[in-house]
């Protein structure tokens, strides 16, 4: 099990390297650079003038020197001009030149400087991702019970009615897009159109105190996509298992059927449902982008459009690695989790 | 001209009956599934003929449900023969869409009657859930065929006076000639909903079947080496197709369909990568069957070579962009934006389409017929594409259909975050973006693209469950 884990963890670090290494490089193409020089500079810079920003402060250094020194293992690029001035990764406003630290990358905690904010990265970061994580947990707490709840009663007896009317049901969630579902939950719950204005459109006042009228929409939307996913999966899991021998064999003992299924079934059911959450993460972050956009709850997911929206290279790189490495922890705990419940899969 | 109302001068009779059968539909749909879960019978023989509170609930939805659509067709057909404007939008919308109904009555009548000698497609008429999906999807095809003749107006013609205004509000000071309404209202840009909305299927319907086949083409010719040869080539692909799916999408979308991006010509040159792959898989399919017989070997494959070479010379040499050689050679060019939305979306849905095509490779090279072909002495490439391929057509036309579906949402959200289509494009993401900031106060621009679109990739579901369903009983 500790070799497994340990090839797994090595894989993933290769494919975070990677992956980061991918996003670094598109961020810091010569575009975007030159767009970056004209908005902190001035709109109006010539070519050359672009080039003489650029520069001194190492923006046009070969790719995998500034990859380095972003991850911070190169010393941070300086530039010492001719009036005294040190231009650089690693200075900041207000920091003086002698208090400036050799290294500043991701290793030193150092993520960078956002244009858009006028702040470190690594604070507005986590700060988001606190108001996004507390959405991610309404949103599991709705989903999870209400996705297993839906695949367990319709897988216990394939084919019945009421899993033809709940399979049909998941089917339709999984057709309903976040952007869709909030467009017509808005205008449904929050216009004057609809019923009325049962909730909120906007769950911006929910960054400081969330309620179930300013909540519910947002929650509800990123939910019932997920939902319906998991439930199929959760259906089929259940309904293979309720095929098995030894559900039989407990019918034939006399077990009821609602014994059947809590206590002989439902165990070996969640198995495959346990990956298919882990595995819903990264689905889960990509509604959590269109839903934050869509309601202005000013988390995760709307940072990370701010940032590709303004060209801020820093936060964007920070959203990134931030999306990348909650995408591959998440596979590597489904992947563990799948061999510790699963006494079938030994790995040695 | 008065504005129209939903059900027109029998509403004030219609509309007390529609809300009821409503009612009792949802309530029976309810409670057909909610009491079998409570209510354990284990009948059996006789018994079984007898009818539970359960049954007499499916019944009471079945029969509201078909009293609704009976009222709804009833409307349309009014519509169509009678005076304009009696039955309100519902009636008018109906009848503008009459072709659609003409093709799909006439393809579903051919369908059911030759249905015994269409192989899957003919099966597909046993399950109502397939039929459905089938109908859904044609609906949204013939719309998008016979779209010049169902809007009423230019999608992108603004009428000053009809900024936001409700379904059904007429135009005032219009020509003679001009519809008289905007049926389903106009947008914060004046211009008619309902037209957009038709204008915008044309451009889901031809992308997203199309991107979903290059995603194929570009998945079977990596996976079937992949899964049949294994080894380092195996290793590194799915590494890289890893490598992509923990791309979170809308972060690959925003790196790669940015103006900036855009300007270094990165997506024409992953274009001129990815449309290659077609080309590539005919040339091997046909020479792996009849390298034997060179004369049809010959035409074939040049004849591929050419009229395929010719067209993606075409479609990437772009105007105006870092690869621009063809000059007047150049058969067309894609409208600005299309081709780079087609590519992210190609690029994000092949590393899936990789992973499926390897792992029932990996699964049908076990079979006696491959080992029978290798005993023969057939090459390897005739075996991955004459022996395995056609094998593994069940569960890959099935994940084609999901994937077309997952293709539409996709491209919804590239409109939704107005990425890569221009903000005046009638396709159904953009519309709905441009609709949400006024949600609160006027929805219908944003609703009426986002129950398209809903229709649509439902339809596509469904068909596909159908087809799954249909394929697993032989």
């Amino acid at each position: 099990m500790g070799k497994f884990i340990l090839r797994r963890a090595s894989v993933m670090l290769l494919t975070a390297i990677c992956l980061t290494y991918i996003v670094f490089f598109l961020t810091n193409l010569y575009p975007n650079l030159e767009k970056l020089a004209k908005t902190q500079g001035n709109f109006r810079m010539t070519e050359a003038e672009v080039q003489s920003w650029l520069e001194p402060r190492g923006y046009l250094e070969p790719m995998p020197v500034k990859y380095l020194e972003w991850v911070g293992v190169l010393p941070g690029h300086l530039t010492e001009l001719e009036d005294g001035r040190v231009l650089g990764r690693c200075v900041r406003p207000g920091v003086e030149p002698e208090d400036t630290p050799e290294y500043c990358g991701l290793l030193q905690g150092k993520w960078g400087f956002s244009t858009v904010f006028k702040e470190g990265v690594g604070g507005i970061t986590f700060e988001r991702l606190g108001l996004t994580g507390y959405l991610m947990m309404w949103v599991m707490l709705v989903m999870v019970p209400g996705a297993l709840i839906f695949g367990v009663l319709a897988g216990m007896r394939e084919g019945s009615r009421t899993d033809r009317t709940l399979s049909t049901t998941s089917i339709a969630f999984t057709a309903t897009p976040e952007y869709v579902s909030g467009v017509i939950f808005i205008a449904l719950f929050a216009s004057s159109a609809g019923f009325g204005r049962i909730f909120k459109g906007s769950a911006t006042s929910a960054m400081e105190s969330a309620n179930f009228e300013n909540f519910f929409l947002p929650v509800i939307t990123i939910a019932l996509y997920g939902l319906g996913y998991i439930a199929r999966m959760t259906r089929a899991s259940m309904a293979e298992v309720m095929t098995a021998q030894y559900i039989r064999t407990a019918r034939l003992k006399g077990v009821s059927f609602k014994n059947i299924v809590l206590k002989h079934a439902l165990r070996n059911a969640l198995i495959a449902p346990f990956t298919v959450i882990m595995l819903q993460f990264p689905w889960l972050l990509n509604g959590v982008v269109i839903v934050e956009t869509l309601f202005n709850y000013k988390g995760f997911g709307w940072l990370l459009v701010q940032a590709a929206g303004n060209n801020d290279i820093d936060l964007l790189l920070a959203c990134s690695v931030v999306a990348v490495v909650v995408v591959l922890v998440t596979q590597l705990i489904s992947d563990i989790g799948y061999v510790y419940l699963n006494p079938r899969i030994r790995v040695a | 001209m008065e504005a129209l109302t939903w059900t027109g001068s029998f509403g004030a009779y219609l509309n007390p009956i529609i809300y009821a059968l409503g009612v009792i539909a949802l309530l029976g749909m309810a409670l057909q599934f909610i009491i079998p879960i409570f209510v354990t019978t284990n009948r059996s023989g006789l018994l079984a003929m007898q009818k539970g509170p359960a049954d007499y609930a499916a019944m009471a939805f079945l029969a509201s449900a078909t009293g609704i659509v009976a009222i709804v067709v009833l409307y349309m057909v009014v519509a169509i023969v009678g005076p304009y404007g009696v039955t309100g939008i519902i009636g008018e919308v109906g009848a503008r869409f009459t072709p659609v109904w003409v093709a799909l009555i006439a393809t579903f009548a051919v369908s059911m009657t030759f249905k015994k000698r269409l192989g899957l497609y003919g099966k597909l008429f046993d399950s109502p859930i397939g039929m459905v999906g089938l109908g859904l999807v044609l609906f949204w095809v013939f719309t998008a065929v016979f779209a010049n003749l169902i809007m009423t107006y230019d999608p992108l013609a603004q009428e000053v006076v009809m900024k936001n205004e409700p379904p059904g509000s007429p135009l005032s000071g219009g020509d003679g000639g001009a519809y008289p309404h905007y049926l389903l209202g106009g947008d914060a840009l004046a211009r008619d909903v309902f037209s957009r909305m038709v204008a915008g299927s044309q451009i889901v319907i031809t992308i997203a079947p199309l991107a979903t086949l290059f995603a194929f083409m570009v998945g079977i010719t990596l996976g079937l080496p992949a899964g049949y040869f294994g080894g380092a080539f195996d290793t590194v692909l799915t590494f890289v197709a890893n490598l992509i799916l923990a791309f979170p999408v809308i972060l690959l979308f925003y790196l790669l369909v940015t103006p900036e991006i855009v300007a270094t010509g990165l997506p024409t040159y992953m274009a001129m990568v990815l449309f290659l792959f077609p080309i590539l898989f005919l040339v091997v399919l046909f020479n792996s069957r009849y390298f034997t017989t060179p004369g049809k070997r010959n035409v074939l494959v040049a004849g591929t070579v050419l009229i395929g070479g010719w067209l993606y010379l075409s479609l990437i040499s772009q105007f105006n962009t870092p690869v621009d050689f063809m000059g007047l050679a150049d058969l067309f060019d894609v409208p600005g934006g299309i081709l780079i939305v087609f590519v992210s979306v190609v690029f994000v849905n092949s590393p899936t389409v990789f992973r499926i095509v390897r792992g029932l490779a990996l699964d049908i090279q076990t079979r006696d017929y491959v080992a029978a072909a290798t005993t023969r002495g057939e090459g390897p490439w005739y075996i991955m594409l004459w022996e395995i391929l056609p094998n593994a057509r069940g569960p890959l036309i099935v994940d084609f259909c999901l994937r077309i579906g997952y293709t539409t949402i996709l491209l919804g959200t590239l409109g939704f975050f107005g990425l890569g289509l221009p903000p005046e494009s009638p396709d159904w993401g953009t519309t709905i973006n441009a609709g949400r900031r006024l949600l609160s106060a006027f929805p219908h621009p944003a609703i009426v693209p986002a129950v398209a679109l809903v229709t649509l990739v439902l339809g596509l579901n469904l068909l596909a469950d159908g087809l799954r369903e249909e394929s697993l009983k032989d």
